[in-house]
């Protein structure tokens, strides 16, 4: 069991799935279906598998021998290329406190997600082959450990996502796809060059002593392995180590979204199908943060320290903003879409504190707000699919139509607002203590204390607005939840409940990661000042 | 009995409301008859609170027992707890909420019955009760913030739970919301606690607070610590600025009416400030005695003029939480809570008999529609008329006792330090409050029907509805709290069952006559630097309060009647035209009736405010930031025609001409290519013999 | 009496080897073509011989033996098969195209 590579599993599973999908002809639209469900019902299976071979110990992050589940092997050897020396690019798999959440979340929402793409009946091969496809990269993103397999799993996610929200999209898809397309891929160009800068800036020292240019993240993670000259070298006093964090953080910020750059996030979430709109938020906004936490922040952590205050700055602003920008929709999708702005600036904020709960917070909030949000999203989608509208206005006294619906409702919403006894409680809370205890982010966590109250004010007007008051007599056939509808709520449900009363097996998993990383920064912090005063 | 019992037996009260909320919402649908079941439960609660209550007042009057779990932790330094803490306060309290909770519950049988969401209401109530119970038992300030916040859920769902009715809803939003903007100041409060102690539990953050350890090493910090946790208070208990969301809380059903929003929620914010009242500094009690006193005096000059028998009487209770607050202020801790517990009781029977009186009008809540019910609701009548007089302040009845000790507490509170504002205002409320209770009496009850059709169909309330009365009415007499009728300060409730307060904020801060005063014989206190629970009352206050008692008692007991008899003269004897007295201050009659306008005043700006600034945000977002990414699109657009122009034109052209060229040199030798080999032959043989030429 | 040389061999074949080609070039008729090619096959005849007879001496002081002789009887051997086999084919074009003129025949052109 022990060298079972369970890691490629997880990630390869949906192209195996892909490969069966294919060979099932066009018509056979409930096999393509089930197959599917299969594929991501293992992933299921596997990830659990994957928690319960865990070592709650063991920290990762800079460590290469705490990581977990490893696979290491040489993927790209060239020996000479174009005189630039040895390439050499391995194939680096491996989890720790970090990603191993990020992994879960990941399963269990494109299971859901699967379940939520039963009603799409427009070309439902090409449909499931991409969505396996995005499940591909979306694992390979949380657990590569290797810059450049990071990369491709990063731009990997992409085309799938293109062709989801351009195919199947609503009505505004084309524009949707295509500025998500471009938005994303602008951001991934920040991306690469940070990590050709660093490629060349960092040399690794081999078993037979040689010293090859790396793109292995562990390796730019330390100090002694950077070369002299390497324009992103600490130890080049010309380096250009803060324009690249900036430019690397920008690219990540992209997909978190952060303010300024979050408009693509409205306008694909409106068009994308429910599904995706799943994905999209529970899955494929947390690998900003998740980047910025597993690359940004340990190979720059003298630049995360200076940079704290701004990294809280547009996390309060996210969460300011985002909530006044919600409180003005009205369309439902959109407003659940800004809603997410909100939230994910708590993540911000959180990490920039540089503190253990702060961060603890951050990577709880990422999975409560996957979970939390998915469910806001399949609420959304169960009232599209029945009336058609997503007009907030339209609506009205559904609670009476569909109590069982607004149950769900409520607790869906209430877990967004933060109500303690559900998991959003737990993080917003580690994220303000935490915000609150690191003396750098003091004040601006306090200011982000309105987006509470703010939070509380659009969902619950959204709650009266749709829910609650006389029923609009337009709306007296709609049904209440079906089964499928039941089987993607109720698991969502269980775990927002469950985490909010007890959130010690998911901060279990990533305390030791957490203080690894707090430990590493503060150290590399000190080492840092001290190359500086030389 | 041994702790552990106890401790079992507060799991027991805690969790079997929620067990019960489970059970109900889950089977509502399936088993009509499962509210019973939530019935059942909150029965065997109270029996468990009175359990509680005897055995911890019997066998561990002087302990405080401390029992905590571990809920998760981050690394070995910081680990979050969850735990109980039960004293007599706790104690007290548990028994108050259990058992207006279960009263309430036997009332809501008769009282919702035939409501298409029955089995759902049960299910709130029970929810309530649990989050209720957790604010009460717990031992640390972030448990106590969880259980706040839940207590503000069940609020919510009860105050719109006929969410049909849009200002039901509305009033449920309102009411989330106020609460949340004071719990945003505890939570900032609890932010500055953990960061400076590193702990929620009270006990700890007194002690380290007696040990000199104040927040960020300053005073200042302090007080505002003191001041920012007292805005949970202000919000849950509905102080002024923050009253607003009560009156129209109303909006939910009578009884949640009786038990949320009068009896215990409300009063968790005093809860709150009695728990935290060691850390407050003199300039936070000052702030909190203003507050009190504004949320005493503004609401009840409204209650004057409102006609809603619900609107009336929730306006009372805001004023009277603002006494207890205010008592808080002024340092008279054991009054406020004994106002509270008293308050809980007579002001819980008022509302169960607005209920009853609703409940026999067929919903209708205008008194001016109302008028003679004393004959046809004799029960009813004599509790809500007992209830009057305990709001009152008449010998005899609880509410005399306590709201004599916070005004006599008020009255040497401004002997000692010149502040008389309090005591002149405390008095003029106790006027205020006997006139407007008295009104509405009058008019409720007395005199002749107004509609008469509604009056001949009014009928006693059912049992399980009047039974609740009588017990809450019971409640209402002094004998239960103290055997003296015109003085509690000897009665076991003020002396045995509450204790004086330690006091953990430095010496310094505090006022000079609540001051510590280290008494030479024990050299022990000296030399542990007052951090040690010595009495922290100066006798000061205590002959300040022993010498107001009796002044202060006939005043009040003046003003009490005073207010009465002129309700009566108005109302009942009519020796003074009220339309006429009204319509000659109209403005400051309708300055009352619209409540001061504070609500449209909020309107007009926070909520207009926030609408506009969201709005604003949005046109940014929409038009300036996306703006800008769509601009650059445009641009990039531009640019790409252009680049486009000069590639299909220059960059292509160029190429083109290069094929045109070659395909016209092409068009020239293709004549030579004829396809006939003999043509070929001849040209080769050419070629060979110009070659021999050549060479 | 003028003696006969290899000259005079050269001559006839290069007579022999233009009317060969003359005949290639100007005549449309596949036959005469044909007729042609015999002409250009027997002045290389010519010559072989012509060559093998007068031609330099091997190092041995015999002649290059046989093996103009024996490559002249190879052509001519393999002249008659290609007169059969190219005649069979004028044969059959004619059959299905009636015509034996070249230029005519442009089936594969298109």
């Amino acid at each position: 069991m022990n060298n079972f590579p369970i890691l490629s599993f997880l990630t390869f599973l949906p192209v195996l799935g892909m490969l069966i999908v294919l060979f099932l002809p066009k018509k056979e639209v409930q096999a393509i279906r089930i197959t599917t469900l299969i594929v991501t019902g293992l992933q299921i299976v596997f990830s659990i598998i994957l928690v319960m071979g865990y070592n709650y110990s063991a920290g990762g992050i800079n460590d290469a021998n705490s990581f977990q589940f490893k696979e290491f092997f040489n993927w790209i050897s060239i020996s000479d290329f174009a005189g630039i020396g040895k390439i050499k690019i391995d194939y680096f798999l491996g989890v720790d406190g970090l990603s191993t959440p990020l992994v879960l979340l990941t399963a269990i929402v494109t299971f859901i997600a699967t379940l939520s793409s039963w009603n799409i009946d427009k070309s439902v091969k090409g449909y499931f082959l991409m969505f396996l496809l995005l499940d591909t990269g979306m694992m390979g993103t949380f657990v590569a450990l290797d810059f450049f397999l990071f990369y491709i799993f990063w731009e990997l996610m992409l085309l799938p996502m293109y062709f989801l929200i351009g195919i199947w999209g609503g009505p505004r898809r084309e524009y949707a796809a295509i500025k998500f397309f471009l938005y994303t891929l602008f951001g991934s160009i920040f991306i690469l060059l940070v990590m050709i800068g660093l490629y060349f800036s960092s040399m690794e020292t081999l078993a037979d002593g040689t010293r090859v240019f790396t793109f292995n993240l562990l390796e730019l993670m330390n100090t002694a392995n950077y070369t002299e000259t390497g324009i992103l070298s600490p130890l080049n006093p010309n380096n250009l180590r803060l324009v690249a964090y900036i430019a690397l953080f920008v690219g990540f910020a992209i997909k978190i979204p952060m303010f300024p750059f979050h408009t693509w996030l409205p306008d694909a979430h409106v068009e994308a199908p429910t599904a995706i709109s799943v994905i999209l938020a529970g899955v494929l906004l947390k690998m900003g943060t998740y980047g910025i936490l597993r690359i940004a922040y340990p190979i720059f952590p003298e630049i995360t320290y200076q940079l704290a205050w701004w990294i809280a700055l547009f996390g309060m602003i996210n969460i300011i903003y985002g909530a006044l920008a919600a409180m003005a929709q009205k369309d439902f999708k959109k407003l659940i879409a800004y809603s997410s702005v909100s939230h994910m600036g708590f993540v911000m904020l959180g990490m920039s504190a540089l503190n253990t709960m702060g961060i603890s917070g951050a990577i709880l909030q990422m999975f409560n707000h996957g979970t939390i949000t998915a469910m806001l999203f399949l609420i959304v989608g169960v009232i599209y699919d029945r009336a058609h509208t997503r007009d907030l206005e339209a609506f009205g006294g559904l609670g009476k139509q569909m109590p069982i619906y607004t149950g769900f409702v409520t607790i869906a919403f209430f877990a967004a607002i933060g109500l303690p006894g559900l998991s959003g409680f737990i993080s917003e809370a580690l994220v303000f203590l935490g915000g609150f205890g690191s003396g750098t982010t003091r004040i601006l966590a306090v200011v982000s204390t309105l987006g509470i109250l703010l939070g509380a004010a659009y969902m619950l007007w959204t709650m009266q607005r749709v829910y609650l008051g006389s029923l609009n007599e337009k709306w007296k056939d709609l049904t209440d939840l079906t089964g499928r509808e039941y089987a993607m709520l109720v698991p969502l449900t269980i775990i927002v409940i469950y985490l909010g009363v007890n959130p010690s097996p998911m901060l279990n998993l990533m305390n030791a990661s957490v203080n690894a990383m707090v430990k590493f920064i503060a150290d590399a912090q000190v080492f840092y000042s001290s190359i500086n005063t030389l | 009995m041994t702790e552990s019992v106890l401790i079992n037996i507060s799991l027991a009260i805690l969790f079997l409301p929620l067990f019960g909320f489970v059970v109900t919402l889950l089977l509502g649908k399936k088993v009509k008859s499962i509210y019973l079941f939530e019935v059942f439960i909150l029965t065997i609660v109270l029996i468990s609170a009175i359990v509680l209550a005897f055995g911890k007042l019997s066998y561990f009057i002087d302990h405080k027992i401390v029992s905590e779990i571990e809920w998760f932790r981050l690394t070995d330094t910081i680990v979050i707890k969850l735990g109980f803490l039960i004293d007599n306060l706790t104690v007290l309290m548990l028994f108050v909420v259990a058992l207006i909770s279960a009263l309430v519950h036997y009332f809501s049988v008769a009282y919702m019955k035939g409501d298409e969401r029955y089995n759902r209401y049960f299910a709130y109530l029970g929810i309530f009760t649990f989050s209720m119970n957790g604010i009460v038992l717990t031992n640390n300030i972030l448990m106590m913030y969880i259980f706040w916040e839940l207590v503000g859920l069940s609020s919510y769902l009860l105050i719109g739970f006929w969410f049909e009715k849009k200002s039901a809803a509305d009033a449920g939003k309102k009411a989330f919301l106020v609460n949340r903007i004071g719990d945003l100041g505890m939570f900032a409060g609890i932010l500055i606690l953990f960061l400076t102690y590193n702990t929620f539990s009270f006990d700890t953050i007194f002690q380290s607070i007696s040990a000199g350890k104040i927040p960020f090493n300053s005073e200042f910090w302090l007080t505002l610590t003191g001041i920012l946790l007292f805005m949970g208070a202000v919000g849950k208990s509905a102080q002024f600025p923050l009253h607003v969301w009560l009156p129209d809380a109303m909006e939910g059903p009578t009884p949640v009416s009786a038990l949320i929003h009068a009896a215990t929620m409300v009063a968790a914010g005093v809860y709150l400030t009695v728990r935290i009242f060691g850390l407050l500094t003199a300039d936070a009690m000052m702030f909190i005695a203003v507050i009190g006193m504004l949320s005493a005096f503004i609401p009840a000059t409204i209650a004057l003029t409102q006609n809603d028998i619900k609107k009336v009487l929730a306006y009372s209770t805001v004023s009277q939480l603002g006494y207890m607050v205010m008592a808080l202020g002024v340092g008279a801790y054991k009054f406020a809570f004994f106002h509270l517990v008293t308050h809980a009781f007579f002001k819980a029977c008022l509302f169960l008999g607005s209920g009853s009186v609703i409940h026999a009008m067929h919903h209708e809540q205008d008194i001016r529609n109302m008028g003679g019910l004393r004959k046809k609701l004799p029960l009813t009548y004599a509790t809500f008329l007992l209830s009057s007089l305990a709001i009152s302040g008449i010998p005899l009845t609880s509410g005399f006792l306590s709201k004599d000790g916070i005004l006599a507490s008020a009255f040497a509170f401004g002997s000692l330090t010149g502040y008389w504002i309090f005591a002149v205002v405390g008095f003029l409320v106790a006027l205020l409050t006997a006139f407007y209770m008295f009104r509405l009496i009058i008019i409720t009850f007395h005199g002749e029907p107004r509609d008469h059709h509604k009056y001949d169909h009014a009928h006693e309330s059912p049992f399980v509805m009047a039974m609740p009365l009588v017990v809450l009415a019971g409640l209402s007499i002094f004998i239960w709290y103290t055997p003296n009728p015109i003085s509690a300060d000897q009665g076991w409730f003020l002396t045995k069952w509450i204790e004086t307060p330690e006091l953990h904020a430095p010496n310094s801060t505090r006022f000079d006559f609540m001051q510590s005063e280290v008494v030479a014989e024990t050299q022990q206190v000296a030399e542990h630097n007052s951090s040690h629970g010595e009495i922290t009352y100066s006798e000061k206050y205590t002959e300040a309060m022993h010498s107001a008692h009796y002044p202060a008692m006939f005043l009040s007991l003046f003003v009490a009647i005073a207010g009465i008899l002129t309700a009566f003269v108005f109302y009942q004897w009519k020796k003074v035209n009220v339309e006429k007295l009204t319509a000659s201050i109209k403005p400051l009659y309708n300055f009352s009736l619209n409540k001061w306008y504070i609500d449209e005043f909020y309107h007009k700006t926070f909520v207009a405010g926030l609408l506009g600034l969201s709005k604003i945000i949005y046109w940014f977002d929409a038009t300036i930031v996306d703006g800008i990414v769509n601009g650059s699109a445009t641009v990039t657009r531009a640019i790409s025609t252009f680049t486009g122009a000069f590639d299909k034109y220059v960059v292509d052209g160029l190429v083109n001409f290069m094929a045109y060229l070659s395909g016209f040199i092409g068009l020239i030798f293709r004549r030579i290519q004829t396809g006939k080999v003999q043509t070929y032959i001849v040209l080769v043989i050419f070629s060979i013999i110009i070659l021999f030429f050549f060479f | 009496m003028m003696e006969v040389g290899l000259n005079h061999f050269l001559v006839v074949s290069t007579l022999l080897f233009s009317m060969g080609i003359y005949a290639i070039v100007t005549r449309k008729n596949a036959i005469m073509v044909l007729m042609g090619v015999e002409l250009i096959l027997n002045s290389a005849n010519i010559n072989f011989i012509a060559f093998s007879q007068f031609g330099n001496r091997g190092i041995d002081g015999n002649l290059f033996g046989l093996h103009g002789h024996l490559i002249a009887l190879f052509v001519i051997v393999l002249a008659a098969a290609e007169a059969a086999i190219a005649l069979a084919i004028v044969l059959n074009i004619y059959k299905t195209l009636s015509t034996v003129n070249i230029d005519e025949i442009d089936n594969l052109k298109d």
